[in-house]
């Protein structure tokens, strides 16, 4: 397998240029657009405008609000096997090619408000009680796929290294140049899994080898591939898509 | 026949037409930013042209219409009061029968159904009537999909998140077929533009 592997991508520092240039934060690039033009013909063009404040202020309201209508003993609807998509539809904020093969020496570090900060080998990991789920993973692009992941509960592995339950964030760091973080009270939900495996199979590169977050209470982007380490904090953590404008809570 | 009533109520009250501009700005927002998000997957073989959508890239699009969306239900839940704690839709909106609607589509076809400000035929109460259950139904499909687990009941009225996202877009095109429609009659009658900015006597209305 190994030798197959996909050639090691870019760094996230070498496209980060390009990426800020097509993925500039901001909500009026466009404003010169019928849209736009329509809705708000005169205002301050530059991406940091009034406007954009204003946007950002509600999408702070809109996480608040998604944070009370979570509840975190309602489930996510589960499927049967028949169900799954296949073939199942691969995203990330990379091309397929671009996937990267798990470190040598892979070990999950634990960090932040925890009693226990030692890494986790995948040993380890693969040693804790695991659940299985069959789920739909929602993109925020608006498709949907439905898949199988098992791994260990979230919360049964934030209580075992001892986290601060009460912290507020739950970040989490990949060794492919993404980051994510996600509420306690979604960390906490049932469903909420460390995934090993997907279709009952370690998982492969491109489904987040060895390790991945699968949250089905959350849009697609919050699923981080490819961990690396976990931290639980008080401090908002943001992440990759968050911090380019994507709403925070992006609860489903 | 046209002469106002004197001293009778204006065509639109003051109420209405601020609700409706507001409701024109928000249901723009949503339309043009709905668009855009379309546009990240589509669900049919065509994408809305970029030069017609609002936010510049999925996220500015999520931010605007996350947000106008609000604007939008704060109107549409006051309009909604209003028109039956004010009479209006009592009044004005009454279910016509068939028959009604036959003659005066028919009429309209051939250019002959009067216009009286202030009052709606039976074409227009039917098409009036179809959009608020349009956008009512809009605003439901919407929270289905942006809620499909926390609002899992509602996402199964529409037979689940995928077929709620279909009939979303597809209630959308039915929002804006009545634009169009609406637009083209108010070019015809320009008249009916002014009563619902300025202050403008309702007419009689013929009796049938």
């Amino acid at each position: 397998m190994s030798g197959q592997r996909n050639k090691p991508a870019v760094s996230t520092d070498e496209i980060r240029p390009e990426l800020n240039r097509l993925r500039r934060r901001g909500f009026l690039r466009n404003l010169l657009s019928l849209g736009g033009l329509a809705m708000l013909t005169g205002c301050d063009l530059s991406t940091h405008s009034g406007v954009d404040d204003a946007l950002e202020t509600i999408l702070r309201f809109d996480d608040r609000v998604q944070a009370a209508m979570f509840s975190r003993r309602r489930l996510a609807q589960t499927y049967p096997a028949s169900a799954i998509t296949r073939p199942f539809r691969f995203n990330a904020y990379y091309a397929q090619w671009q996937v990267r093969p798990v470190p040598d020496n892979w070990v999950f570090s634990v960090r932040g408000l925890v009693a226990d900060r030692r890494p986790w080998t995948l040993q380890a990991l693969m040693a804790l009680p695991q659940q299985g789920q069959i789920t739909r993973h929602i993109c925020i692009e608006g498709w949907s796929q439905i898949g199988e992941w098992s791994g260990v509960p979230l919360g049964a592995f934030l209580r075992r290294v001892g986290a601060d339950l009460s912290a507020r964030y739950v970040y989490f760091k990949c060794f492919d140049g993404y980051s994510t973080s996600i509420d306690m009270a979604s960390a906490l939900q049932p469903q909420t899994i460390l995934a090993l495996d997907f279709e009952q199979q370690p998982l492969a590169p491109q489904w987040g080898a060895p390790l991945r977050l699968r949250i089905p209470t959350k849009l697609g982007f919050k699923s981080a591939k490819n961990l690396e380490a976990i931290e639980v904090t008080n401090k908002y953590p943001g992440g990759y898509w968050e911090n380019q404008g994507y709403d925070w809570f992006a609860g489903v | 026949m046209d002469r106002p009533e004197i001293g009778g109520r204006p065509a639109h009250s003051v109420a209405i037409r601020v609700m409706h501009w507001i409701g024109v700005y928000a249901m723009g927002c949503m339309i043009f930013s709905g668009w855009q998000i379309y546009d990240a997957s589509p669900s049919l073989p065509f994408l809305f042209p970029a030069w017609t959508g609002l936010g510049g890239w999925l996220g500015g699009a999520l931010a605007w219409h996350l947000s106008a969306m609000w604007l939008l239900l704060a109107d549409g839940i006051a309009y909604l009061l209003y028109g039956f704690a004010s009479g209006h839709f009592q009044r004005d909106l009454r279910p016509p029968r068939p028959v009604e609607v036959m003659q005066d589509m028919g009429a309209a076809l051939r250019f002959r159904l009067k216009q009286h400000l202030g009052h709606y035929n039976a074409v227009q109460r039917v098409l009036y009537a179809g959009v608020i259950i349009a956008v009512i139904l809009q605003a439901m499909t919407g929270l289905a999909i942006w809620k499909p687990v926390q609002l899992g009941g509602l996402a199964r009225l529409f037979g689940g998140y995928p077929i709620a996202r279909h009939i979303h877009l597809a209630t959308m095109f039915g929002i804006v077929a009545f634009v169009l429609l609406h637009v083209a009659l108010v070019v015809i009658h320009p008249r009916t533009l002014k009563s619902m900015i300025v202050t403008v006597p309702a007419e009689m209305e013929e009796s049938r």
